[in-house]
């Protein structure tokens, strides 16, 4: 039986293998790559109906569309969805893609888990989705789970923990795949320090998933003992504390954020050089400061439970912390404005989105420095201040990114140039509309309006009405993304090898479309320049 | 076929349907268990159907990987990145645990405590349960609704430290089974494996043997406030891993037998021995701080 699953054995190197079997069975990194980014274009338009929901709730005070419970489940699935199956699989798709071309590798190193850490991602997002059409709905206590109130779940309770679970599995093994590859795949004469910085980013990245996914396991697993086996974890009355698994779920989840931003430093570090047609300022410098970010992310956590009761030696060390992730990212910021001076700039659309990533991505961090300073969080937590924070950092910084790296490597891997004018438009009604949507919110949280609520006392109606139009805007513009791609794997001006002038790196030496199997053989050293150059 | 032989040449796998069927399979035990949860035994049947779909994986997958390996198809490179992959995984586990060995830490150093009034909780203490005591291990938790009393925990030095030499030894049978199979030796090699598959199934009987007594005896269950949540969550995760660790070593015995693994090319062993290394650290992590301060 084992024998008759594999597929045409003994000549399968020669051709690409035809018919839709191929992509159930596939192991080839690019194959499993565009499903990764395929599946999250998917998630991302269905994470931001939710979305268009919640803005639509919010336009006008008062209760209008949905019913609370409904306005809470989307909140809470929007979220797992922009989290777990928009960025993360994004990430890991790029990955897939690009590391073993920029290492000169021929694959993966383990390709068929690679495939499994794929397949993962619909069945759990199924299990996840089922919970929409089961009597009780969908989770609605937050993407964070804190008990108690994430026990009182109904029917949705298992679905929401053995998702997370498995889509953990999936995650750890995308991980795994990513360090196998990149510490024994690597071409001959490509030291770790002539790495290109997303391969580098994504070591860092495969270290946070492997460490922090598995505590979000467990704690999850304890959420369900101590709602079906009498376990009493988070539950004071038998010696356990509810903050506790704060404390364990913010151990995860900061590292988490990290994740989904550390190979947004990778892609903008690819592309600022190319199109200011400079080397990288400061590479070494880069890489370390990934790696301290990486280090302080895990000693920063409890910055998200600053109101909730902890000894003042706590807040005070994760104050200090928190402030401290500060420097190596101003390290980053300082680096790609520095690749920018005196460089001979030209504004392509991954360039613009790129450029939009440093200006946002940096408001993002400055309010989250504000955040960080615990007597002021005391005045902000828990506001749409919270919100205009991690939508800066995750939409104007991990989607840009992601969009900015799409428009950057499509021709490399379509073979065609996407539409220049129309990507422009993307990138112009994105950011007006964008900011559009999250400026205001700074001003609502500040002036004290509380996050995850269907409903807001009148004096916030304008704010929030600017914001819902900036929504649906922002919303409708992202189908000019799926538009472009579309053509541009369609047809277009053919693409060259190198595709960008200023381009450098491994990637750039393959054909467009790339080949089938990057590279059968390893390439020759003298062509591997190094992320210094 | 011949990558082996030509370590210039890349190798990669062709096609398998496995981790798509492991997926499904996967699914259909979520799936089987969700239902469970919310309409009790009629969900069972998709439990199980799920788990028999899972056992047609580790059958299928492992039997084509073993199938690959003894026709030589892994180059060395392929041996490492199995490797690479197995410590990551490991890695993974141990933070798997770290999760639950962190809280016992933060019950036995501060929910317990506060909840007693300590440090910042001396108003907690007066408003919730004035009554209660802190103390370690928690025979009685904070409110008498719905968690269980015991009369006594497991003392260390009974079965647990017996335990503890069983594992430590299965640990240095199984490396001494690794010499066997570096020197050429078979039945040094089948012989130190079996002794370390009886070890690991008599930890586990005697493990049994332990829930049994704190179930039946002494009152100690999962019901038993932190206490009780704690010490079966570690130690029964814990002995789930020697339960898998047993059956992989298992396999691998039956392989030797089979006269599987050269000296060069035994990834599969060493990838079992560390996992039971691995197994076995964590029970010194159990020992201590579950059983013993
Ligand atoms: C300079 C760097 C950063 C600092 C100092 C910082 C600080 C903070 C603080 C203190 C909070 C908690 C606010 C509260 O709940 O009262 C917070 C929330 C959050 N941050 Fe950041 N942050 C930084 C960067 C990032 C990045 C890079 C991301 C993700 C890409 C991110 C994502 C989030 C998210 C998702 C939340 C909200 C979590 C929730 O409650 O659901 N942050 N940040
Ligand atoms: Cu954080």
């Amino acid at each position: 039986m084992a024998d008759s699953m594999n597929l045409d054995s003994g000549h399968h190197e020669h051709h690409a293998p035809s018919g839709w079997t191929r992509w159930l069975t596939t192991t080839n990194h690019k194959d499993i790559g565009s499903m990764y980014l395929i599946f999250s274009l998917i998630m991302f338009f269905i994470g931001g109906a939710m979305a268009m929901i919640i803005r639509l709730e919010l336009f006008q005070p008062g209760l209008q569309f949905v019913d609370p419970q409904f306005y809470n489940s989307m909140v809470t699935m929007h979220a797992l969805i922009m989290i777990f199956g928009v960025v993360m699989p994004a990430w890991t798709g790029f990955a897939n893609w690009l590391i073993p071309m920029m290492i000169g590798a021929p694959d993966m190193a383990l390709p068929r888990l690679n495939n499994w850490s794929f397949w993962i991602l619909p069945f759990a997002f199924s299990l996840l989705l089922l919970t929409l059409f089961i009597p009780g709905g969908a989770p609605a206590g937050g993407w964070t789970m804190y008990p108690p109130l994430v026990l009182q779940t109904g029917a949705a309770f298992p679905f929401l923990i053995f998702a997370v679970h498995f889509l953990g599995a999936s995650s750890i093994g995308g991980a795994i795949n990513v360090l196998a590859t990149v510490f024994n795949m690597r071409a001959p004469g490509m030291t770790l320090l002539k790495l290109p910085l997303f391969v580098w980013t994504w070591i860092i990245t495969g270290f946070l998933l492997i460490a922090s996914l598995p505590v979000l396991a467990g704690a999850v697993t304890m959420l369900l003992t101590d709602k079906y086996f009498g376990t009493s974890f988070f539950s004071a009355a038998g010696g356990g504390d509810p903050v506790m698994f704060q404390h364990i779920f913010w151990f995860f989840g900061h590292p988490e954020v990290y994740i989904l931003i550390l190979p947004a430093f990778g892609v903008v570090s690819a592309i600022i050089p190319t199109f200011a047609r400079k080397p990288l300022f400061g590479y070494q410098s880069m890489v370390y400061a990934v790696a301290a970010i990486a280090f302080l992310s895990f000693i920063v956590w409890a910055h998200h439970m600053f109101t909730v009761g902890m000894p003042l030696a706590g807040e005070l060390f994760f104050m200090y912390t928190t402030i401290l992730i500060a420097v190596p990212t101003g390290v980053k910021v300082f680096n790609w404005v520095a690749t920018m001076w005196k460089g001979a700039m030209t504004f392509e659309t991954p360039m613009l989105f790129a450029l939009g990533f440093v200006i946002l991505f940096t408001i993002g961090g400055f309010s989250g420095l504000m955040l960080g300073v615990t007597p002021v969080d005391f005045q902000y937590h828990d506001t749409y201040f919270v919100v205009a924070h991690f939508h800066y950092v995750l939409v104007t910084g991990a989607i840009y990114s992601l969009i900015a790296a799409t428009y950057f490597w499509l021709p490399k891997w379509t073979g065609h140039m996407y539409n220049e004018t129309l990507g422009k438009w993307h990138f112009w009604l994105s950011t007006i509309s964008v900011n559009v949507l999250f400026f205001p919110q700074h001003f609502l949280g500040l002036a004290g309006m509380p996050r995850r609520i269907p409903d807001y006392s009148v004096q916030f109606a304008e704010f929030n009405m600017i914001s819902s139009i900036g929504g649906w805007v922002y919303g409708l513009s992202q189908l000019l993304f799926v538009y472009i791609i579309i053509k541009c794997v369609r047809g277009g001006k053919k693409a060259s090898d190198r595709v960008w002038d200023g381009a450098h790196g491994l990637e750039w030496t393959l054909a467009s479309p790339a080949p089938y199997h990057s590279f059968d053989t390893p390439p020759d050293p003298s062509t591997i320049e190094g992320g210094v150059r | 076929m011949s990558q082996a032989s030509n370590p210039d040449k890349y190798y990669v796998p062709e096609g398998s349907w496995w981790p798509l069927v492991s997926t499904i399979a996967l699914f259909v035990i979520f799936l089987g268990a969700a239902l469970t949860f919310n309409i009790g035994a009629t969900g069972s049947p998709v439990l199980i159907l799920g788990f028999l779909l899972l056992l047609v994986v580790f059958v299928g997958w492992f039997g084509v990987v073993i199938r690959e390996s003894e026709n030589g198809l892994y180059n060395s490179q392929v041996d490492v990145s199995f490797r690479m992959g197995m410590l990551w995984f490991i890695f993974s586990e141990v933070m798997f645990f770290a999760a639950f060995f962190g809280a016992l830490y933060y019950a036995r150093i501060y929910s317990v405590p506060w909840i007693g009034g300590e440090g910042a909780g001396e108003a907690t203490n007066e408003f919730l349960w004035p009554e209660f005591k802190s103390a370690w291990p928690l025979l009685s938790p904070p409110s008498e609704y719905g968690f269980t009393e015991f009369k006594e925990t497991i003392g260390a030095w009974g079965v647990p430290f017996w335990n503890t030499m069983i594992l430590l030894t299965s640990g240095g049978t199984v490396t001494w089974a690794h010499w066997g199979l570096i020197r050429e030796d078979r039945k040094q090699l089948i012989i130190g494996l079996a002794l370390t598959v009886l070890l690991g199934i008599i930890f586990v009987l005697m493990q049994a043997e332990e829930y049994m007594h704190a179930y039946g005896d002494l009152g100690l269950t999962l019901n038993s406030g932190i206490y009780g949540a704690t010490f079966f969550m570690l130690t029964g995760f814990h002995g789930f891993h020697v339960s898998m660790g047993t059956l992989m070593l298992a396999v691998i015995l039956f392989r030797a037998m089979k006269g599987h693994f050269t000296p060069k090319n035994h990834f599969a062993f060493e990838a079992v021995a560390w996992y039971w290394h691995f197994v076995d650290v964590v029970w010194i992590g159990l020992f201590i701080f579950v059983y013993w301060i």
